[in-house]
């Protein structure tokens, strides 16, 4: 039988606010334990949550860039619980009216654009951390993230792949870190996914039973846990069995996903609205406010490079995966207006490249902008080959100057004299006399042989093109 | 709708709280009397009342982005029983 997969993906995406969902506590990561943690977020008696402003601008930005209903009402709920994280015994969540409610996102998988809904997307905090090691069969609490707020985005059931969650996923990112409202650090949990996966036979409309993945921190795990737990749904199924509906963790250093049976009894959150809270009630004036402080987005950017500086579809959507990298991009073209397309190259390949192996942000990259469209200019005018521009670039990643610095310094002034270039053939052809006498007997593969000797000879700076052309002068002068 | 002495169990583990076996059936009864009263609120036509989540006709008051709050750890672990480098202890939880 064939079988369909069906992904839902629920993401919890930490807002970057100075302070917490309810009280005026530090959201910084990294304090020392329980030393962001304030009588509020620890639930000491008599206190009472006050909500952040910017925190509710967050959210109606993420909805504003999924064409969202923004709720000009929605309501706090109490979602009951225990856990030693979690002090209060319940969470402050959005349960039955969320602030954002039916947008959409469209995805691009092998250049096919689909559409994935997008259900709601609620305002909570987050809960502490528990540590489980080295307390001698204790537990530690920091209570330092509770509280920090969240914003819970829940897709419909609408990606068919796993390829087509790590798409929508991935989109997702870079939106929330275009609108500032998150720094998308999945390694310190800023940007965390749980997927809802679940198997049919192709062409039956009912769903499923799913199953509820947790734990999977980056795009890789995402894409490797549901293929895990489609095949496992698929020969369970096959096998006679049914698939139960559950949590399961995935677990990356086996790849594999577990039952987490013990959390199954749990399950009744018994929701009811949190009297501390009156319902949120958003001004037309803020929406609006808000709208207008919104940056340009990654669709729009991304079309709009592609008609400003004749960009392919692929060098816009890798130029506008960040909103650094497209600023970086306008940058260098600022400087450079009539290289959009070379810049592009330089910045897809060589900068790119560098900032992974040192694994830099581009704020922190050594070769600005400006440095980069320097060279960049020095290539189209011909003062250098792109070969040698190469050894520059490494030069000023270096901080050895900036490319005209460091052409004068080490001489790297490409070799444009006619006759200079021609000497050095000559120069060539008579200390090769056995591939000169070769290549006159028809084996004209030699002819790239003599191209790197001049290249060679001239460490690389003569102009390739005007070596091709002068060689084939001199050669077509010696062939019978 | 009424609960059973089983209901009662249950809905008191979920809230953590120690019900003594003779009581079950006396919760069981008085905690379904409450829910006979909800019952008969649900029989009133509220046909185009909008639902209401806060008897007070007012929104939500915001504060600024700002952190107004300073480290009290000290203080505040005075109360805990057991505490080490920073971190309150707690009975493991995890299996």
């Amino acid at each position: 039988m064939e079988w369909e997969t069906v992904v839902g993906l629920e993401v919890h995406v930490q807002l970057l606010t100075k302070s917490k969902l309810f009280s005026g506590s530090s959201t910084r990561f990294g304090a020392e334990p329980n030393t962001q943690a304030c009588g509020i977020d620890i639930a000491l008696p008599g206190v009472l949550p006050v909500m952040n402003r910017e925190a509710a601008r967050m959210a109606v930005k993420l909805g504003i860039a999924v064409g969202a209903t923004i709720n000009r009402r929605s309501v706090f709920a109490r979602k009951n619980y225990f856990y030693p994280d979690l002090p209060k015994g319940y969470q402050i969540s959005q349960y039955e009216l969320p602030i954002v409610q039916l947008g959409k996102l469209m995805i691009d998988v092998d250049g096919v654009p689909k559409k994935i809904g997008i259900t709601r997307a609620h305002l909570e905090e987050d809960a502490g951390k528990s540590l489980h090691e080295e307390f001698h069969g204790l537990t530690g609490i920091d209570l330092n993230r509770a509280g920090t707020p969240l914003l819970e985005i829940v897709s419909e059931p609408d990606m068919r792949s796993a390829r087509e969650a790590v798409a929508y996923l991935k989109k997702l990112h870079v939106l929330v870190r275009y609108l500032g409202i998150c720094d998308g650090n999945m390694q310190e949990g800023s940007f965390r996914c749980d997927a809802n996966v679940s198997v049919r036979p192709r062409g039956q409309h009912a769903f499923g039973t799913r199953a509820e993945l947790k734990n999977i921190n980056s795009f890789r795990f995402v894409e490797k846990a549901i293929e895990y737990e489609v095949a496992r749904q698929i020969e369970l199924i096959e096998g006679g069995g049914k698939v139960v509906q559950e949590t399961r963790l995935y677990d990356s250093v086996r790849n594999e996903t577990r039952s987490m049976r013990s959390k199954e009894e749990a399950h009744d959150y018994r929701y009811f609205p949190d009297p501390d809270l009156l319902p949120l009630q958003l001004a037309a004036g803020f929406i609006e406010e808000t709208a207008m402080s919104m940056p340009e987005l990654p669709n729009a950017k991304r079309e709009r490079f592609i008609q400003e500086y004749a960009l392919t579809a692929y060098d816009a959507e890798v130029l506008t995966s960040s909103r650094e990298m497209a600023d970086y991009y306008e940058a260098a073209v600022r400087a450079a207006p009539d290289h959009a397309k070379l810049t592009a190259n330089w910045i897809i390949g060589e900068f790119s490249g560098y900032l992974n192996r040192d694994n830099l942000e581009i704020a922190a990259a050594p070769v600005t902008a400006d440095m980069l469209a320097g060279l960049v200019r020095r290539i189209a005018d011909n003062t250098i080959s792109g070969k040698i521009a190469k050894e520059i670039f490494e030069a000023m990643w270096d901080r050895e100057g900036d490319a005209d610095a460091v052409i004068e310094k080490k001489g790297l002034r490409q070799i444009t004299d006619e006759s200079a270039i021609e000497r050095i053939i000559d120069d060539v052809l008579a200390k090769n006399p056995k591939q000169l006498e070769q290549y006159r007997c028809g084996q004209e593969k030699l002819f790239g042989f003599f191209v790197g000797q001049v290249m060679k000879a001239t460490q690389g700076k003569a102009n390739p093109a005007q070596v091709n052309d002068s060689l084939r002068k001199k050669l077509g002068g010696v062939l019978p | 709708m009424s609960l059973d002495r089983a209901d009662v169990e249950r809905i008191a583990h979920l809230a953590r709280l120690e019900v003594d076996e003779q009581e079950l059936t006396a919760y069981a009864e008085t905690l379904s009397r409450i829910l006979g009263l909800i019952e008969q609120m649900n029989a009133v036509d509220t046909e185009g009342i909008a639902p209401m989540s806060h008897p007070l006709e007012a929104g939500l008051g915001f504060r600024a982005d700002e952190v107004t709050e300073f480290d009290q750890r000290e203080l505040f672990q005075v109360n805990a029983p057991s505490v080490q480098a920073g971190l309150y202890l707690v009975p493991k939880v995890i299996e």
